[in-house]
């Protein structure tokens, strides 16, 4: 921790919060002088923010910095325990503040909305004696892990995917790197996001609720942490596994000899282009069709199959009338049901597997495979407001 | 020999929808390429088009990284299990 800072005697009021620490030998008035006296920041107000935050205000973390520029939303609400009903359409900077200075307003809440960047992530972590990862996004991933081994400040890492979490504590001084475990990012569009493939609501709970003992065991230094371990979680099997995570000698960041001294790109280190809102109004390209077009082909009764490419469980959501169901990893076996069917129409919730069904369509030699421009969430717009948005 | 393979939930639509599958091998290499041959969709998830492992795929033999071991001449004793770990980046917003 650092040591410009030091703390203050705990207020009566205090002692009474936290008398269930002060009684632990680990912890005790010494470990909780260190909790007053640590900054903890938290990447993300969402499914693992949220019980990282509660638990580290809970506990007593002096100074609590989170980073977030989303609001909320009510499919957040399944597993982002720090926001409410009435929270919908707020910041969820504001919301979670708002939350965390009413469990415990001892806590110093410092909000910074905006997006983490290449050019204000080494200030901002500067601030801070302890990192926790809660992004969604690899392109983040890496700049935090680098951020912080630049930094020098720990990353206590967690990541969740349907019934799966892991856990590490990354970038220590003698610790493995989260780059020395993943050396380069998975192509674009191979790993579904959580807004795809879907995640339990519980287990950002479970990951998170691990993150923040780990982050709090730091600041006491006590126990063994998660640094060179690397925790596997299955909720379904409820069961954990330990893989080894070595530090890397030759790590690009944190090895002997380093080549990645100043943050980088990191949009174009795991190949996403970053998101422009140009792309959402220039016309469609030849292989796409607008829920318009498809809205009078469908009206005008013209022969075309339309091909729903999501999973049984959104097609139970809602569908379009008349479309029929394929999922996207099923096609390339089940490609015999469309035969004979070369006018084909094809979507998914907004645009991104109807486009890979598209490409692998006309790969296999249906040429006039088109792409429904925006998904379903699109013809919930602009056609159909009655259906249910998910 | 035949050995598990624990397959991540990413990949597991690529390999019959199934969390392992069993495949023969000395080593590593072998064993990952006697899978890969029977779930063809797997192989361009595992492997560059030259016939390389991908850098992003971690494979596991038991605890331990095969980076760290002999790579995929990684040797397999009775009752080894491989695991591939994919990196996910989820957790905040979306």
């Amino acid at each position: 921790m650092k040591e410009d800072n030091t703390p203050p005697a705990l207020t009566n009021h205090e002692v009474a919060r936290y008398s269930r620490h002060l009684i632990m030998p680990e912890v005790g008035m010494e470990g909780q002088l260190k909790l007053k006296a640590a900054r903890a920041l938290c990447i993300g107000a969402g499914g693992l923010g949220s019980p990282v935050a509660l638990y580290l205000a809970a506990a007593g973390v002096g100074t609590l910095g989170i980073v977030d520029f989303d609001a909320v939303d009510y499919s957040n609400l399944q597993r982002q325990i720090i926001h409410g009903t009435p929270d919908v359409g707020r910041s969820k900077l504001e919301s979670a503040k708002t939350r965390l200075n009413a469990l415990n307003p001892e806590v110093d809440v410092v909000t910074h909305e905006m997006a983490l960047s290449a050019q204000n992530a080494l200030a901002l972590f500067a601030d801070y004696d302890l990192v926790i990862d809660g992004t969604d996004n690899f392109p983040t991933r890496y700049l935090v892990n680098d951020a912080c081994v630049l930094g020098g400040i720990p990353n206590v890492y967690g990541s969740i995917f349907r019934f799966e979490g892991q856990a590490s504590v990354f970038a220590t001084k003698d610790g493995p790197c989260y780059r020395c475990m993943f050396p380069e990012p998975p192509p674009p569009g191979l790993v579904p996001s959580c807004a795809e493939g879907g995640v339990l609501g519980i287990l950002p709970g479970v990951v998170g609720t691990l993150q923040a003992t780990e982050a709090i065991k730091l600041i006491l230094g006590v126990g063994e942490s998660l640094v060179g371990r690397f925790l596997l979680f299955d909720a379904l099997k409820m069961r954990f596994r330990e893989l080894k995570v070595r530090k890397d000698p030759d790590c690009p960041v944190c090895g002997t000899h380093p080549t990645v001294t100043q943050l980088i790109d990191y949009e174009q280190f795991c190949g996403v282009a970053p998101v422009t809102p140009a792309v959402a109004t220039t016309p469609e390209a030849e292989d796409e069709v607008t829920v318009e077009q498809l809205k009078t082909r469908l009206d005008r009764q013209d022969a075309f199959l339309l091909l729903d490419v999501r999973e049984p469980q959104e097609f139970q959501i809602c569908r379009i009338p008349g479309s029929v169901l394929i999922p996207l990893g099923d096609l390339p076996s089940r490609l015999s049901e469309v035969e004979g069917r070369d006018d084909i129409v094809v979507h998914c919730k907004s645009g991104v597997r109807s486009g890979k069904a598209v490409r692998l369509l006309r790969e296999a030699g249906y040429s006039q495979a088109r792409n429904l421009k925006g998904g379903i969430l699109a013809w919930i717009d602009r056609i159909d407001p009655t259906l249910p948005k998910y | 020999m035949a050995h598990k393979i624990l397959i991540p939930t990413p990949l597991r639509v690529y390999a019959g929808k199934q969390e392992v599958v069993e495949a023969e091998g000395r080593t590593v290499g072998e064993l990952l390429e006697n899978m890969a041959a029977e779930y063809t969709e797997l192989r361009g998830h595992l492997y560059t088009e030259d016939g390389k492992l991908r850098s992003f795929v971690n494979i596991y033999v038991n605890d331990d990284d095969i980076r760290y071991l002999e790579k995929e001449e990684t040797p397999l004793a009775p009752g080894d299990t491989v695991s591939i770990i994919p990196s996910v980046a989820g957790g905040g917003p979306a």
